[in-house]
């Protein structure tokens, strides 16, 4: 036994010092597409680059792309990079969204709104939470890598202890509902079941673009393409998967320890 | 190799012959070509027959029946080849056709009635219980139930019930350019993208009869190493974890994130995902082979120390020894895949026998044998093939950096129409894709996880065992769920 305590001291501090100090893997996190120019020519082609018609086309030339429905492939923007670009970064406030118009971008302008009404209730409803907070997590179809980058926060990098976070087997306990899986239709029973079996005030955060949308899986009849369909979603967190990074800041938002100062999350 | 037989029973016979000859049994799925009757077909991986750039080596081959138009029901394989147990339920879920003598036909990936849920207990007997377990599970788990049937302490029977979270990944292939179907191969089983978009493309390219570059192929070993290492390590969280060393949970949770970040340096994608594309790959790696090396060599040696450690922690090796034993017998009759049925002295790597992209040239040593089946050989099997592939790695990265000056990442590869299976070797064992084209776009796409076939051998391995066991027993078969109901 006692080769695991100096084991245990083998590679001194890895746990990032994230949201205190920035942190260079966050920062260089490629995450879903952002438009850069508007449209010339050709809208169909345009459309067509996607695999998961997360892009669409105004009358004016504008071009739009919804991130909830973004699976990184990365298509659009080796195809045409004068039009799309990676996003840079894990963290910040725009890497997860309080509503689902919110993530498509640019911004649709009357979305302002319902984001200033969704962050109020949202904050309604944590101000009670900040400090001590127990996520409840259920897979309602994911393709298995969402769960790996969730239990990644469990481990010493990310460690999310440190912030009073933890996990929780019973929804009695549960603070927060983690839901990850495009939405099998199997699953809708027993996600209903712990999401009403969660006590008042509690949160839901829908992790990655699966969870989001339906992501590829969004044209399927078995699953009902995104979960939000099944419990009423607070934050909206595209990828695939999205990385612990994206996933421990969208929590922290969810409980309200990321206020974002004045800039606000979407 | 596609054969066609007249019908399902000369289809049965032939397939039962080549097993007891010694072919193993690698799947069974049923099709519906439009406006013909269902058609079966079956895989089996043979020992010679095949060629693989010029040399002879094993293979795959399709054995095909049609059933007699409007026909409801078929002789069932199940009751002459235990193997078929859960491919004929799986083609019962989605064709409705009935399989008559087949043991138990209850729904396995497609939700049934209520009244279907309510199982019958399979043990009767004075104070036995039945303890449901999932599909929301304690932890960060994917959604599966297990009913466990119990006097209390010693597990007489199991039962799972994978159905909750079926996505209908089959269906949704029909259709799809093979571009987009490589992103959706990448998320049948998220835990083993590479592996399924390598099996996925080796049937493209053969359908295109497309050679990729030599550099594409060291490239793909090099991610399909590295996620065999991810997949090895969270075995070895799990089971650290399930035993409650602390230290050894983080140190081996530290590495795997180590793996996964190498990974993202790699491609940008802690998955490997956009990496293995029809034709090749889609860029070469971001970092410099000799950067790759020295970042393989580091983990390497942090790995094996602290693997060394586990080894010797006897408190650790006794949850471990005799727990979830699988018979060697057992393992042959089943075609068990990958480390479990390797640690049940039943070796079948596809890297080995039947190998692809850059592992001819590399030459994979074989791994060292072991019969004991149990949970312990289960984690020395995943301890040799994470040496092997650090090894594996290194010769991959010295090779890339003599062949990156001249090579392209990828070639075109436009298949027409056609039908082939592809092959790779995932951490959990072989994974096989049976891929029909016409005219560029998917007619059907059958993607076979080694998840699947293995994980219906969880019913057999608790002899002896109880409840405390379990968690043991669960992860040390290192499956996804998202592989066996897709």
């Amino acid at each position: 036994m006692s080769i695991w305590v100096l084991r245990g001291l083998r590679d001194g501090l890895v746990t990032t010092r994230w949201p205190r100090r920035p942190d260079a893997y966050a920062d260089s996190w490629r995450g879903p597409a952002i438009v850069r120019g508007a449209a010339s020519a050709d809208p169909d082609a345009i459309r067509a680059l996607c695999p998961t018609r997360a892009i669409t086309t105004g009358p004016d030339g504008r071009v739009r792309l919804d991130q909830g429905a973004c699976i990184l492939c990365g298509r659009c923007v080796a195809e045409r990079p004068d039009l799309f670009a990676w996003s840079q970064g894990a963290t910040g406030p725009a890497a997860a969204a309080l509503s689902r118009p919110a993530l498509i971008v640019p911004e649709v302008p009357e979305t302002d709104e319902t984001v200033a009404a969704a962050r109020a209730r949202l904050r309604e409803r944590t101000t009670a939470l900040r400090r001590s907070v127990h996520v409840r997590h259920v897979d309602a179809g994911s393709d298995g890598s969402e769960e790996w980058e969730i239990q990644a926060l469990l481990g010493p990098v990310y460690d999310i202890g440190r912030l009073g976070v933890f996990f929780t087997a019973s929804p009695r306990h549960a603070d927060v509902l983690m839901v990850t899986g495009a939405g099998a239709r199997g699953m809708s029973g027993p996600l209903r079941a712990t999401y009403d079996g969660m006590p008042d005030p509690k949160v839901v955060i829908a992790v990655g673009t699966d969870a989001v949308s339906g992501g590829l899986m969004s044209q399927s009849e078995t699953v009902t393409a995104g979960v939000a369909a099944t419990v009423p979603v607070d934050v909206f967190l595209p990828g695939s998967p999205p990385s612990p990074f994206s996933i421990l800041n969208a929590l922290l938002i969810a409980v309200g320890q990321l206020a974002y100062g004045g800039k606000g999350v979407r | 190799m596609t054969i066609t037989q007249p019908g399902v029973t000369a289809l049965w016979d032939e397939l039962c012959s080549r097993v007891n000859r010694g072919d193993r049994f690698a799947g069974l799925f049923a099709t519906k070509p439009e406006g013909g009757p269902l058609v079966l077909s079956a895989h089996l991986a043979v020992k010679g027959g095949g060629e693989v750039r010029g040399a002879i080596r094993g293979g795959i081959d399709t054995l095909d029946a049609p059933l007699p138009p409007g026909a409801v029901s078929y002789p069932a394989l199940t009751p002459r080849l235990g193997a078929a147990f859960w491919y004929e339920r799986v083609i019962h879920d989605r064709f409705g056709v009935i399989p008559d003598g087949h043991p138990r036909l209850a729904p396995l990936i497609r939700p049934g009635s209520p009244e279907e849920h309510a199982l019958p207990r399979h043990v009767e007997g004075y104070g036995i219980f039945t303890i449901p377990h999932g599909p929301v599970r304690s932890g960060v788990m994917e959604s599966i139930e297990y009913l466990v049937e119990t006097p209390g302490e010693a597990i007489p029977h199991l039962n799972m019930r994978v159905f909750y979270k079926y996505r209908g990944v089959e269906d949704r292939f029909a259709g799809m350019s093979t571009a987009d179907a490589v992103l959706l191969a990448e998320r049948t089983e998220g835990i083993a993208s590479v592996a399924h978009a390598l099996a996925f493309c080796h049937a493209v390219e053969k359908i295109a009869d497309c050679q990729i570059p030599p550099a594409a192929g060291l490239v793909r070993v090099l991610h399909a190493e590295l996620e065999r290492i991810a997949g090895h390590l969270d075995v070895a969280v799990r089971l650290a974890d399930a035993a409650g060393l602390a230290v050894a949970t983080a140190r081996f949770a530290l590495h795997k994130e180590r793996v996964l970040r190498l990974v993202s340096a790699l491609c940008g994608s802690r998955f490997g995902r956009g990496v293995v594309v029809p034709g090749g790959v889609g860029a070469l790696p971001l970092l410099p082979p000799a950067q790759i090396l020295a970042e393989a060599d580091r983990l390497g040696q942090a790995v094996t120390a602290d693997a060394a450690a586990l080894m010797a922690t006897s408190s650790f090796l006794d949850r471990l020894r005799g727990t979830g034993p699988l018979t060697p017998a057992r393992a042959r009759q089943h075609g068990a895949l990958g480390p479990i049925g390797k640690a049940a002295g039943f070796a079948d790597d596809a890297r080995l026998s039947r190998p692809y992209d850059g592992y001819p040239s590399l030459a994979v040593p074989p791994a060292p044998a072991h019969a004991a089946g149990d949970a312990l050989a289960r984690l020395r099997v995943r301890w040799d093939e994470v040496d092997q592939a650090f090894g594996l790695i290194r010769r991959a990265a010295d090779d890339l950096s003599a062949e990156r000056a001249t090579d392209l990442p990828r070639v075109a590869c436009e298949p027409t129409s056609g039908r082939a299976v592809g092959w790779a070797e995932a951490p959990q064992g072989e994974v096989l894709y049976d891929v029909l084209l016409h005219e560029g776009r998917i007619v059907h796409c059958h993607p076979r996880s080694a998840s699947f076939h293995n994980l219906v051998l969880m019913h057999e391995v608790f002899s002896g065992d109880i409840l405390t066991d379990f968690p043991f027993i669960e992860a040390s078969f290192g499956l996804s769920v998202a592989g066996v109901a897709q």
